[in-house]
């Protein structure tokens, strides 16, 4: 230890304004007990500010708001049965959007979510025609979306190709052949244990599908992954520096791997449960669901660039946008019309903030 | 009055310089780039520009074509006074430059790379094919190419687009042609090849500003030289008049005034062996063994291969050949997961792409190498843990923020450095690579990244660093590696190791 003077008289010279870099040490005397002049707080300082213009915040306004205009327009809205049939129409969209925003979060993208849909809903109407079981069938739709997914992580991790072009290619490859095989026909023959998974709830009361539950289930095992484990962690160096997350011993290419593998395998359980609900799969099965759940992510604030997104963020964009939809149906608002002031609410509540917090930080100056 | 015929008539041997350049300085934040440089250049006639790495010659150059704007100093022009604000200002002074990595257009003909920005073109506004490719047949024959007009230029080798370069710079009917490392990717032929263009641009009265680090060839083309040491002009005078020995005192010539924080360590057993490491074209050869407490410098011009062979030892791209031994045990390292498992840690030359996470916070950085040591049950992050090792570290460091889990980019360059530093410190490696550690800092922060090594080093860690910096490889380590065109050239022991027989070394000498 080098001579030091008590420094406990000098002023902290600890910057009240966490945008500036702190102010080094002016006339140089660099000492390896530098530190003990700073104060380094454990975590940034609560501001008010900051809650408010959080992106979540936003999205809970949003929410109310949807809630409150449909309770208005409406008076069958809050009627319990209304809700659960609101529930069952985005549960399987919501499901993919999980394990989309994973994705995006790294900076890749799925666009064959719906398509996979559509192959493992063909596959397992073929097995069901010829037998096989509700258990065997479920394992099949799983087994060809996790399949599916290793096809596209394979292309873009293994080769090297950008995952948006794979992606767009195997939407036309897998709902091609589902296509294909089934012409203008349609697979209607599905066991009854099928159609009951996709079709009642598991509890009484409050009477939501079965698929709701699973999501929500799965929304909390992806929440905790995502903010609360190493695993998480990773995710988001990857998708802030995939170079610096490389350099720094982190598998980059084996995690994007097990990303697509889990968007295919979302995209399968998404088949089961919607197979079941429908009891059948028509070549158009789920068509344009890759938008819908594309959506659902960037509303919740995954930045499409990735690195930056929360999971509660993306829970709430998919109540947001489907309870917008089911009210706007209520009223017996065309479906076209719905199309049309959804993309108007994307552009909206993406932008609005960004203005916001322009003007903000332009008065804090 | 006897004259050589590449010798301007006039009075006195030259005449008025057709390039001078007087009084430059340019700033970037916290490095002085250039002071008060001035340069002449005469028509006909080769000025070599010597100088270190980082001496300012890349940025003379980028002045001189228009890609940097200098803060003061004025530009003369064959007597007339010019300013240089872009690319296309350049050109319409006569100054056209030939890089050493040439930036073309891969997937368009030789003709359209040639005249990219100044394209023949008809009445009508279209590009005027006729001219463009006659033009281009012209200027391919006069410096013998064997290639046409209409190649694509992705069929083309180095050499070749290099020819492309220079054809280039003759359609700009340049006076005065710059060429930075025009050799560093060529063979022997080739660069015969180039001197003879060299001689013909010469014997056409136009001035040439040759850079290289290769002295014989400096002394095989160039008529008179003029000397750079960090951003300053040291000397200038004629090739004739003057030794390489003198031109290696001239570059390094400064006193170490730099106070570094060696201490005396007890070398220990080795720690890292590494036995005839090679990949495929950017280092061969490579064995060294590194001590506990020891910290061995490696020393070399940009691109003999140091990161490179640094960065296969990490498994960042895996060398093809070599053995590893890390504590007399084979370590097979094939990504930098097992590199790290293996007690090696890497601090990457470019901060803000290969070492820090900069929209992440320091905390989330500083853990970001060592997960696996602050995972609780199930993979969840142990907080408390975390937050008592950042603590650590951060104080450990000197890290200067307002927060720990202030962003990366809110931080300047000495502290960012600092906590990719504590990011590697953090996995407790027994090895430590610093490449280019101190590149771009502040004062304040290199002096606390020199002590920091000197400390690690007394605690037994065996640390290697390269820097292209010679008054820091001396003055920190105990031996200095010198690598050149990928092969370690040869090794110094702090004794013997004076900055002369270092520079010469790595240019390629042998003294």
């Amino acid at each position: 230890m080098s001579a030091s003077e008590p420094m406990a008289d000098l002023p902290l010279p600890h910057s009240p304004a966490p945008e500036a870099p702190p102010p080094q040490s002016g006339p140089n005397q660099p000492t390896s007990n530098q530190s003990a002049r700073y104060t380094v707080l454990d975590r940034k300082p609560f501001r008010l500010v900051d809650l408010l213009l959080a992106w979540e915040t936003i999205l809970v306004l949003l929410l109310v708001a949807v809630i409150g205009i449909n309770t208005w327009i409406s008076p069958y809205f809050l009627d319990v049965f209304n809700l659960s049939d609101a529930t069952s129409n985005f549960s399987e969209k919501a499901i993919v959007a999980l394990a989309m925003a994973l994705l995006i979060l790294v900076g890749e993208i799925d666009l064959s979510v719906a398509a996979i849909i559509a192959l493992s809903s063909l596959i397992m109407g073929l097995a069901s025609v010829a037998g096989v079981g509700t258990f065997g069938l479920i394992v099949i739709g799983l087994s060809v979306g996790a399949f599916a997914g290793a096809f596209n992580g394979y292309l873009v991790t293994a080769i090297g190709l950008p995952s948006i072009v794979v992606t767009i290619g195997t939407m036309s490859l897998f709902r091609g052949i589902a296509q294909v095989v089934l012409g203008d026909q349609a697979i209607t023959k599905y066991p009854e244990g099928l159609q009951t998974l996709g079709q009642t709830t598991l509890l009484a009361v409050p009477p939501l599908p079965n698929s709701f539950y699973i999501f929500v289930v799965l929304a909390v095992v992806a929440g905790l992954v995502l903010h609360r484990t190493t695993a998480g962690r990773r995710l988001y160096a990857i998708g802030n520096n995939p170079v610096a997350a490389r350099f720094s011993g982190i598998r980059v290419e084996r995690i994007r791997f097990t990303l697509f593998v889990l968007s295919g395998l979302a995209s399968g359980l998404a088949a089961v449960l919607l197979t079941g609900r429908i009891g059948s799969t028509r070549p158009n099965i789920a068509l344009g669901w890759e938008l819908e759940v594309v959506t659902m992510v960037v509303l919740g604030g995954v930045s499409i660039s990735g690195g930056s997104g929360t999971i509660p963020g993306v829970v709430l964009a998919v109540f947001v946008l489907g309870l917008t939809t089911f009210g706007m149906s209520l009223v017996n608002v065309p479906g076209i019309v719905i199309n049309v002031l959804l993309g108007l609410l994307l552009i909206s509540a993406i932008a609005v903030p960004l203005v916001v917090r322009g003007i903000l930080r332009g008065l804090g100056r | 009055m006897s004259i050589t015929p590449d010798v301007q008539p006039g009075g006195g041997e030259y005449a008025d310089p057709i390039l001078r350049l007087s009084g430059v300085s340019k700033r970037f934040p916290g490095v002085r780039a250039l002071e008060g440089m001035r340069l002449d250049l005469y028509a006909g006639h080769t000025t070599a520009l010597v100088g270190e790495n980082g001496a300012g010659k890349s940025t003379l150059v980028k002045i001189l074509t228009g890609i940097y704007t200098p803060d003061t100093g004025t530009l003369v022009v064959a007597g007339k006074e010019c300013e240089i604000h872009s690319p296309r200002d350049a050109w319409a002074d006569g100054i056209t430059a030939i890089h050493q990595e040439p930036v073309m257009f891969d997937d368009l003909s030789v003709a359209e790379n040639i005249f990219m920005g100044h394209m023949p073109v008809t009445r009508r506004g279209l590009i005027d094919w006729t001219t463009l490719v006659g033009r281009t047949n012209e200027l391919l024959h006069r410096i013998e190419a064997d290639f046409s007009a209409k190649t694509p230029l992705k069929r083309l080798g180095v050499a070749q687009k290099h020819m492309v370069e220079i054809a280039r710079a003759l359609s700009h009917d340049a006076r005065i042609v710059i060429m930075d490392e025009p050799t560093a990717a060529l063979s022997a032929r080739e660069i015969d090849d180039l001197f003879r263009i060299i001689a013909d641009l010469k014997s056409q009265g136009r001035a040439i500003l040759f850079i290289s680090h290769k002295f014989d060839e400096i002394f095989r083309v160039a008529d008179r030289w003029t000397c750079l040491r960090d951003g300053h002009h040291v000397g200038e005078g004629l090739i004739s008049e003057t030794t390489e020995d003198d031109l290696v005192k001239l570059m390094v010539g400064r006193s170490i005034d730099q106070v570094f924080p060696k201490r005396h360590v007890v070398i220990g057993e080795p720690v890292l062996q590494v036995e005839g490491l090679s990949n495929a074209t950017e280092y061969a050869d490579i064995s060294f063994t590194l001590h506990r407490g020891e910290i061995l410098g490696f020393y070399g011009l940009v691109g003999a291969g140091r990161s490179e062979a640094m960065q296969g030892l990490m498994g960042i791209s895996p060398p093809t050949q070599g053995t590893i031994r890390i504590n007399a045990k084979r370590a097979a390292i094939f990504a930098p997961a097992d590199a790290i498992d293996a007690g090696i840690a890497y601090v990457p030359e470019d901060r803000q792409i290969q070492g820090a996470v900069t929209p992440l916070g320091i905390r989330e950085n500083m853990s970001l190498a060592s997960l696996g040591k602050i995972a609780g049950k199930g993979g969840f992050v142990d907080t408390h843990k975390e937050l008592a090792r950042t603590r650590d570290l951060g104080a450990k460091l000197a890290v200067k923020a307002a927060h720990w889990d202030q962003k990366l980019m809110e931080l300047s360059g000495g502290n960012q450095q600092k906590v990719v530093i504590a990011k590697w410190l953090a996995t407790k490696p027994q090895i430590l690579i610093l490449d280019e550690p101190t590149k771009g800092i502040d004062i304040g922060s290199k002096a606390a990244v020199h002590a920091i090594m000197a400390d690690l080093a007394a605690e037994g860690l065996g640390i290697i660093l390269i820097s292209s910096e010679l008054p820091e490889v001396m003055g920190m380590s105990d031996r200095v590696v010198v690598m050149a065109e990928g092969r370690i050239a040869r090794v110094f022991d702090r004794a013997g190791a004076t900055p002369e027989k270092i520079v010469s070394i790595a240019t390629g000498g042998s003294a």
